[in-house]
């Protein structure tokens, strides 16, 4: 890694871990670089529901906190 | 023609979706994907409940349910296990919607580990909420005629009594107050939670419940997708004893064959 590619990435919590991401980034392409689908979990940033229609167009910001859920198993 | 005709014909509805399954079953506790989708299949149920759980970014291409029972085909409830806060099932629930789509889910909001008993107030006060947000929650609760008819006053599309505690398969505990909500409620009942084998289930659907909700009566049977069969048939036996009506009870015998004509 260059330096300046070090500094063109920014930290974010993904299901409490703590990621880096290049700055920039749409939440699409944030899920792609974790290799998920987009089209099969939902998304929770600071909060906040992302409507999947709008995971392509929302900009990841430095210290976002995400949740990243999908239906499993349950009663 | 006589009952079956009727039995065949005999669908619920609820929330305007209609199905003629009265087994609504879980997707927790398996031994594998394979042996859940046989079990649903076996189950002929057309709802299965489901959890909303955090994706496994270390290894995000592990087998998912949605791979092995289709959305499409069966629907798909989710719910709300595991929250023990109205904001929780809340949070949970708008994240179910986005993931599949689809308002009708399962609320329930607990109020404690060891019993799972349901937390009412929490649970209320989510109803109403998620109502408001054009949610469409079948709730479960506690066997209570009065906290039933609140939650329906709030919105809820189907009240879900349990019959003993989750997971507990002891049995429909209170069959006075399964009977006295289902007479007084204008949504569906199911029982939901506490059936262990399927004279259980036959019971609820006696009561005149319906519909049941179970998982782990299959889920840990030693043979889930036989039982899977057998609750099937016990929830159709149950609805039809209750349609067919069952004969008043007597203190004592009456016999059967004519004691005119005796010899």
């Amino acid at each position: 890694m260059t330096e300046t590619a070090q500094k063109a990435t920014i930290s974010i919590t993904v299901n409490g871990e703590a990621r880096r991401v290049n700055a920039g980034s749409s939440i699409a392409a944030m899920l792609e670089a974790i290799g998920l689908n987009p089209r099969k979990v939902a998304v929770e940033r600071n909060l906040e529901v992302v409507p999947r229609s709008t995971l392509g167009d929302v900009t990841v910001g430095e210290g976002d906190q995400f949740e990243i859920v999908h239906f499993v198993g349950g009663g | 023609m006589n009952a079956p005709q009727s039995v065949t014909a005999d669908t619920w509805t609820v929330a305007g979706r209609t199905f003629s399954s009265r087994l609504i079953v879980g997707t927790g506790k398996y031994k594998s994907f394979e042996e859940n989708a046989a079990a649903v299949e076996a189950s002929g149920a057309q709802i299965v409940t489901v959890a909303v759980r955090r994706v496994n970014i270390a290894d995000p291409n592990q087998p998912m349910l949605t791979d092995f029972i289709d959305p499409k085909r069966v629907t798909y409830l989710p719910n709300t296990a595991g929250c023990f806060t109205a904001d929780e099932a809340i949070r949970t629930l708008r994240l179910a919607r986005e993931a599949g789509g689809w308002t009708l889910v399962k609320l329930e909001v607990l109020g404690e580990a060891k019993t799972l008993y349901p937390d009412m107030r929490e649970t209320l006060k989510a109803t109403e909420t998620l109502v408001k947000e054009g949610f469409e929650p079948m709730v479960y609760c506690v066997d209570d005629p009065i906290a039933a008819k609140q939650l329906e006053e709030a919105g809820a599309v189907a009240i879900m009594p349990l019959g003993a505690p989750i997971g507990s398969g002891l049995g429909i505990q209170n069959r006075i107050t399964i009977r006295l909500i289902v007479e007084g409620a204008g949504v569906p009942v199911l029982v939901d939670a506490g059936v262990g084998t399927a004279s259980d289930a036959a019971v609820a659907m006696e009561l005149g419940c319906d519909g049941v909700l179970m998982n782990t009566a299959i889920a840990e049977a030693k043979e889930p997708i036989t039982m899977a069969r057998a609750m099937k048939q016990a929830v159709e036996a149950g609805r039809m004893a209750y349609l067919a009506g069952r004969m008043g009870k007597r203190r004592y015998a009456d016999p059967s064959s004519p004691l005119a004509g005796l010899i």
